[in-house]
């Protein structure tokens, strides 16, 4: 851990931070928007790779974690209208109850097994929305009355610091002697057992962060876009976005999770002006790095600094 | 009556999720791989079905050819640029392998569905059906479709059936699903036998695809649907055996047909689901799995 400070990666990213902190001062709102976004999906990313690339955990049902959080922050919100703060904080609380309950099966089942349970359990949560239309806003979506700032440079340094913030916690815990534990149980937790560590409560643990990490994301973002609909916060398609992210990014480097999405959110906004062939692009750009570069951008940098 | 034409109506949709649950759970016995780009081929064969006689004008039964060649070829392409690469890279772990597949083919899925969006709009299409009229079963005003949908798809897995048990490809395909190694022992080629078993699946898929475009019709949006209810299908018979798939596959259309006809048609896949994950904790290796 000591050493991290002192190693390329820590400098590397700091410079970033640094550099983006200072974006609003000479960029349109136009682009801060667009990486307001990309960092929130950052968070989604990183919280999912802790999950599977450390705990072995095949999640399709991201957004059955952010999906809980973001709505049961909105609905509060418009219900009851309670300060948005308490808000995003229930959110994410029931998030980690949402998370909990995802945890149960992963216990019992797992591979493809696991990776369906995932899958039903957003396509609950989305009828979930759509049956209880009158509580959720349905398809149209929830209206959220009320915002945390329209400052677009403000909720931009929210994103930031929140992605930071996250990043450095997810990354230390990956690092730290429970991210090995969870590793070495996501690897082969018969042996992971035998060594005499505790499986099952490092991988609720696992869960658990997950979860509060996308919970209060998903809160977040639906504070920023002033609406939750089913399209960007619990779709499959929005789950696929971050599966693909954290692969592109790499695996097993929860920091490069972030890399991806930003990556993935600005190329589709650059591709825009080809149409509907945007998401094609993003799709095969993203499958010739599966096939060439398996371990993603940041880990085919890092294998290339070990190596030299 | 209505339990007659729940019956009779829950029959060909149940037909039509065995046909296509049956290839996605054929691959996945022989060589392990969950294709998530399922979806995506059916719609390819029922919009290539579509657009052969709509565009090109051909007539009703070489379009559903058409259809079925075209997912014929996507399912060889899945599977040599996309399956076979992962497969064969030494720089993917083994253990790691399973979530590049579902990952690949989740991206080439999607590829296919943006192509069919870009050339051919997201509107639903329906191929014009082989049969047409209405029949009466007891009172029952069925379309003649439903009853043609039904028996080609009980024809074509009583043809798989066949052509696993009785013939010597198909038992090579058999005993590869049971022990890769093993076949390799004897003499026979594994990536043929991985060949023969896209090309199945690709025939399969193409016909429940097209099949699929005459009795609902389809759109790119079909594409997720589709890949997660063969999914379910497969998961709920238990992963490799194609006849706990069929009875899945029979369980899961009856329970929607149920459920739209008792219940309201907005909640008809929730029963599904519900079964889904309580067989998952009752029974995690599914309905006729092996583990």
């Amino acid at each position: 851990m000591a050493n991290f400070f002192t190693s390329r990666l820590f400098f590397i990213s700091l410079v970033c931070v640094v550099v983006a902190a200072t974006l609003p001062l000479y960029v349109s709102g136009y682009i801060l928007g667009l990486l307001t976004v990309a960092f929130y999906f950052g968070v989604f990313a990183m919280a999912w790779d802790l999950l599977f690339g450390f705990a072995g955990e095949v999640n399709f049902g991201p957004t059955f974690l952010i999906g809980t959080g973001a709505y049961t922050a909105g609905i509060l919100n418009n219900q009851f209208g309670w300060s948005v703060y308490v808000c995003i904080l229930l959110g994410a609380l029931a998030s980690v109850v949402a998370g909990f309950v995802l945890a149960l099966p992963a216990l019992r089942v797992r591979g493809p097994y696991f990776g369906l349970t995932t899958l039903v359990a957003v396509l609950m949560l989305q009828n979930f929305v759509v049956v209880f239309a009158d509580l959720t806003g349905g398809e149209i979506g929830l209206t959220i009355p009320d915002v945390i700032t329209i400052n677009a440079g403000a909720n931009y340094w929210i994103a930031l610091g929140f992605m930071t913030i996250s990043a450095a916690i997810l990354y230390g815990l990956s690092q730290s002697p429970v991210g090995l534990v969870l590793q070495a149980s996501g690897q082969d937790p018969v042996q992971a057992g035998a060594l005499g560590f505790n499986i099952v409560k490092h991988k609720l643990a696992a869960f658990i962060v997950s979860a509060f990490f996308s919970g209060l994301s998903g809160a977040l973002l639906v504070f920023y876009f002033g609406t939750a609909s089913v399209g960007t916060v619990v779709d499959v398609a929005v789950g696929v976005n971050v599966i693909v992210s954290a692969v592109l990014g790499g695996r097993r480097t929860v920091l490069g999770a972030a890399l991806g999405a930003i990556f993935l959110i600005v190329a589709g906004e650059f591709l825009r002006p080809t149409g509907e062939l945007a998401t094609f692009i993003v799709s095969a750009v993203a499958l010739l790095v599966v096939l060439f570069f398996p371990g993603g951008f940041l880990g085919a940098a890092l294998s290339r600094e070990a190596r030299s | 009556m209505l339990a007659l034409q729940i019956l009779i109506d829950g029959f060909a949709i149940s037909a039509l999720y065995a046909l296509g649950a049956t290839g996605f759970t054929l691959i996945f016995g022989v060589s392990g791989v969950l294709n998530l780009s399922h979806g995506a081929i059916m719609v390819a064969a029922a919009v290539a079905a579509w657009a052969a006689a709509s565009v090109l004008h051909l007539d009703i039964y070489t379009g559903a050819l058409f259809g079925v060649g075209v997912a014929l070829i996507v399912s060889f392409a899945t599977y040599f640029a996309v399956v076979k690469p992962i497969q064969n890279s030494t720089r993917i772990p083994n253990e790691e392998k399973e979530i590049f597949v579902l990952t690949g083919t989740l991206l080439w899925g999607i590829m296919i569905q943006e192509l069919i969006a870009y050339f051919f709009t997201n509107n639903a299409k329906t191929v014009l059906p082989i049969v047409e009229g209405v029949v009466d079963i007891f009172g029952n005003r069925t379309p003649r479709n439903n009853i043609f949908t039904a028996l080609v798809c009980c024809l074509v897995i009583g043809l798989l059936w066949l052509l696993v048990n009785r013939t010597r490809t198909g038992k090579a395909v058999l005993a590869a699903s049971m022990n890769p190694r093993g076949v390799t022992l004897l003499g026979l080629e594994l990536t043929q036998i991985y060949i023969v078993v896209w090309g199945i699946y690709g025939i399969l898929a193409g016909i429940a695809g097209v099949l699929l475009g005459m009795f609902l019709g389809v759109s790119s949006y079909s594409v997720g649907p589709l890949t997660a209810s063969a999914f379910s299908i497969v998961v709920l018979g238990g992963l490799g055996s194609v006849s706990g798939s069929l009875i899945a596959a029979f369980v899961v259309g009856y329970l929607e047909t149920i459920t739209a006809y008792m219940i309201s048609p907005a909640y008809r896949t929730i029963p599904a689901l519900l079964l889904l994950v309580f067989v998952m904790y009752i029974r995690p290796q599914g309905l006729l799995g092996r583990r």
